[in-house]
């Protein structure tokens, strides 16, 4: 957890630097479990391919967790999380190996809204692939 | 198969009360990989300013999908979840959930229509405590690819 950002503090424009979260086989094993989603296109290496998939592929979820991790990291504790949003754009694929996929979020302050709030545009990537576009969090800052 | 038009406007009674305890926060954490000790720690929560260990936001999907599950898995709705996939989320929170919460999410189909060979299907859930205080509006776009009318 990072230190808490002050509203005062935030500029629009400002980045944030990006951040890599690993999506293992195992990563998917608990959240289908956690989550309570277990299409088999998440864990059945068979069925996704019959289905026309490359492999196996991480939950939508389980990304957009990665990018509202990487928002409340660089909000800090004070802050609160007041609206958050995402279009899946393509799957995060996981291949059956020891280092799985790799998710690299990065952001910018888009805006600085009333109330303290500031609005954050996201971009998450999985090698070459953007696999959330429109990605967005609307935050309240101390 | 292609989803049951019909089903459009649709609202699936809200589910059973969900309780979040701090068990399920802390266990939905350690699935998304997220060590933040305001998901585990009662006092960094508290010291935080929140009445005790809150969830990550995506953790509201748990809930969420449970107030769905009735529709997705309605046999009269025709959705093969094999060939679903997840096209769009977005929350709106009054707050997050925290551990003691007990809420309920209720469903509303609020469009279906075709992209290309695909099917879009939104749906828009209410997650509300018990005691009628909203917590969270999800907005969830299903994907079922080759489902097309």
């Amino acid at each position: 957890m990072s230190a808490q950002v002050a509203y005062n503090d935030v500029e629009a424009g400002t980045e944030i630097a990006p951040a890599s979260y690993p999506a293992t086989r195992l990563s998917l094993v608990k959240y289908c479990g956690a989550s309570g989603d277990f299409n088999v296109i998440h864990w059945n290496e068979r069925i996704a391919k019959a289905v026309g998939l490359p492999n196996v592929i991480a939950h939508g979820m389980f990304t957009m967790a990665q990018a509202g991790r990487f928002v409340t990291d660089w909000a800090g504790p004070g802050a609160e999380v007041v609206e958050f949003g995402v279009r899946f754009s393509s799957p995060v694929v996981v291949p059956d190996d020891d280092t799985g996929a790799t998710i690299v979020v990065s952001g910018t302050v888009e805006e600085k809204l009333d109330d303290n709030r500031v609005t954050l545009a996201l971009t998450a990537k999985s090698g070459e692939d953007k696999v959330l576009t429109r990605a967005r969090a609307v935050v309240r800052l101390p | 198969m292609a989803i049951n038009r019909e089903y459009l406007g649709r609202t699936f009674p809200a589910a059973q009360p969900y309780e979040i305890s701090r068990v399920k926060i802390a266990e939905f954490a350690d699935a998304i990989g997220d060590p933040n000790p305001l998901y585990r720690d009662r006092a960094a929560a508290q010291a935080a300013g929140f009445a005790d260990v809150i969830a990550p936001p995506t953790l509201a999907i748990v809930v969420s999908m449970a107030g769905s599950a009735a529709a997705v898995a309605d046999p009269g709705l025709g959705l093969n979840y094999a060939m679903v996939v997840h096209g769009e989320q977005r929350f709106e929170y009054s707050r997050q959930l925290r551990a003691g919460d007990v809420v309920t999410a209720q469903a509303t189909i609020t469009d279906i229509r075709d992209a290309g060979r695909n099917v879009l299907m939104t749906t828009k859930t209410e997650i509300v405590t018990v005691d009628g205080e909203h917590v969270c509006t999800a907005h969830s776009t299903l994907v079922e690819r080759g489902g097309a009318a």
